[in-house]
C-alpha cells in the first residue's frame, strides 16, 4: 500500500517517461535477450506479454474492487471515479489478453480459440461481466445511486474471478479433457528476468494510463460543476 | 427474531400477491414446457442423452430469468420499494424475503418441469435433482439481488440478463457436471460453495442497492 501511495505523488510526465523507458527495456529483453523456447520457438515470446497483461488486468480489477469497498465503507468521495477508471483499464487489458491469447493459440495450435485454455475462457467470462458493469453504470443517472450500484457490482467481480476459475477448472473433466501448463521445467535465468521486467513495465504503464484517465475524468467533472454553477 | 418475522411477512406478501394475480408462475410453466419442445426439435436424431441433460440447465436458467425479471415489477409500479426502505426493518430482509418468494416460484415451476423433462427426454438421476435444488438457491439469491439493481436503472428489464448470465456460468458448470458425471460430489459441493459465497455477499451489500 505504501508503494502505491508513494506512486501517486510522482508527477504524471515523470511517470510516463519511466514507463516508456521500462517498456523499451522489456521489449529489448523479450526480442533480443530471452532465449528461444525449445518447443514453440520464436512465437513463445508472446508469453511475456500475454501473462503480464493478464496479471495487470487482475490487478486493475482488484484495484477497482478495493476502491469500491472504500466507497461503500469509508464514503471516500473520490473512490467511485477511481473504481470506475480501474475497472475500465482492467477491461482494456482484459481485451488485450483475449487478443494475445488468440494469436498465440493460432500459431501454436492452429485455432483462434481454444476452450481448453483456462485463462482465455476466464477472461471471456470476465469480459462479459465487466461489459455489463458499463451498461449498468451508464443506465443510472449521475449521483449516489450510480456510485453505489457500480461499487457493489465491482465487488461481485472479485468474488466471481476465483469462483469462475474454479468452475472452468472443474468443467474440464466433461468439457475439454486436456491439460496444458505454461511453466515448463526450465523457467529461470533470462526467462524469469525478462518476465519480471515485462511485468513491471506493464504494471507501470497501466498505472500511468490510469492516472491519465483519472485526470481527464476529474477535469470533466470539474467542468460540469462549473457549467452548472 | 424480529428479523425473521419481517422476512416472513414480506415473503408472505409476495406469495399472496402471486396467488391472487397469478402473473408469474403460469408464464414460467408455459415458457419451460415450450422451451423443452424447442429443444426437442433443435437436437438432431440420435443425439446423446448428455446433450439434453445440458439443455435442461439452459431451460432452468432462462425460466428463472423470466421469473426474476418480474420479481420487482410490483414494487416498481406501485412504488412499494420506497415504503419498504422507510420501514423500520433491516434492508437485507427485503432481499431475503424476495429471494424466498422467487425460490418458491422457481421450485413450483420445476415441480412440473422436471417430470415433463423426464417424460419428453430421459429419466433424471438423484444427483441432477440435488443439483437443481442447490442451483435454485444460488440463482434466486443472485438473481433477486441483480433484479433489484436492474429496476433502479433506466434500462430495467434489458439489463437483468446481461448482469445475470456471466454470474450464472459457474452455476451451469456445477449443475451440468452434477448431471453428467459419474461421481457428482464435487460439483454439488461447488454449487453449495457458490450459494454460500454469493449469498453472504448479497446479504451484506443489499442495503447499498436500495439506499443512497
Amino acid at each position: 500500500m505504501r508503494v502505491v501511495a508513494r506512486l501517486y505523488r510522482v508527477p504524471l510526465p515523470t511517470l510516463a517517461i519511466a514507463s516508456l523507458v521500462l517498456m523499451t527495456v522489456a521489449l529489448t529483453l523479450v526480442f533480443y535477450v530471452a532465449p528461444n523456447d525449445a518447443n514453440q520457438g520464436f512465437s513463445q515470446r508472446i508469453f511475456y506479454f500475454h501473462v503480464s497483461i493478464a496479471f495487470t488486468a487482475y490487478a486493475c480489477f482488484a484495484a477497482g474492487a478495493w476502491k469500491a469497498l472504500l466507497h461503500l465503507w469509508k464514503r471516500d468521495p473520490r473512490a467511485d471515479l477511481e473504481s470506475y477508471v480501474a475497472v475500465h483499464q482492467g477491461v482494456i487489458f482484459g481485451t488485450l489478453v483475449l487478443l494475445t491469447g488468440s494469436i498465440w493459440a493460432k500459431i501454436s495450435w492452429g485455432h483462434w480459440w481454444l476452450w481448453g485454455e483456462d485463462e482465455l475462457v476466464l477472461f471471456l467470462v470476465l469480459f462479459l461481466f465487466y461489459c455489463a458493469y458499463f451498461m449498468l453504470r451508464f443506465s443510472v443517472d449521475l449521483g449516489p445511486q450510480r456510485a453505489n450500484l457500480s461499487a457493489v457490482y465491482a465487488l461481485f467481480g472479485v468474488v466471481l474471478i476465483p469462483v469462475s476459475f474454479l468452475a472452468i477448472r472443474i468443467a474440464k473433466s466433461f468439457v475439454h479433457p486436456e491439460v496444458f501448463t505454461l511453466h515448463g521445467p526450465n523457467f529461470g535465468g533470462w526467462i524469469l528476468v525478462t518476465y519480471c521486467v515485462a511485468q513491471a513495465a506493464l504494471l507501470l504503464f497501466a498505472h500511468t494510463l490510469y492516472r491519465v484517465e483519472l485526470a481527464g475524468k476529474r477535469l470533466d467533472a470539474r467542468l460540469r460543476e462549473l457549467r452548472l454553477a | 427474531m424480529t428479523y425473521f418475522a419481517d422476512v416472513g411477512a414480506l415473503a408472505r406478501k409476495d406469495l399472496l400477491l402471486e396467488l391472487r394475480a397469478r402473473d408469474t408462475l403460469p408464464a414460467m410453466l408455459l415458457f419451460v414446457v415450450a422451451t423443452f419442445v424447442v429443444f426437442h426439435f433443435s437436437l438432431p436424431a440420435h443425439s446423446s442423452q448428455l446433450a439434453s441433460s445440458g439443455l435442461l440447465w439452459v431451460a432452468i436458467i432462462f425460466t428463472a430469468l423470466l421469473g426474476l425479471g418480474r420479481a420487482f415489477v410490483p414494487e416498481r409500479e406501485q412504488r412499494v420499494l420506497d415504503g419498504l426502505v422507510l420501514a423500520p426493518c433491516d434492508r437485507s430482509a427485503i432481499w431475503l424475503a424476495k429471494s424466498i418468494a422467487t425460490l418458491a416460484f422457481l421450485g413450483a415451476a420445476e415441480l412440473v418441469a422436471l417430470p415433463v423433462f423426464a417424460l419428453f427426454f430421459h429419466g433424471l438421476s438423484g444427483a441432477t435433482v440435488a443439483g437443481v435444488v442447490l442451483a435454485d438457491v444460488g440463482i434466486c439469491a443472485v438473481g433477486t439481488f441483480l433484479g433489484a439493481m436492474a429496476v433502479a436503472t433506466r434500462a430495467r428489464d434489458l439489463l437483468l440478463p446481461l448482469l445475470f448470465l456471466p454470474l450464472a456460468i459457474p452455476i451451469v458448470v456445477g449443475g451440468v457436471g452434477a448431471s453428467v458425471v459419474g461421481s457428482p460430489g464435487r460439483y454439488l459441493a461447488f454449487l453449495a460453495l457458490y450459494d454460500v459465497l454469493f449469498g453472504l455477499l448479497c446479504w451484506a451489500t443489499f442495503e447499498y442497492v436500495v439506499t443512497e
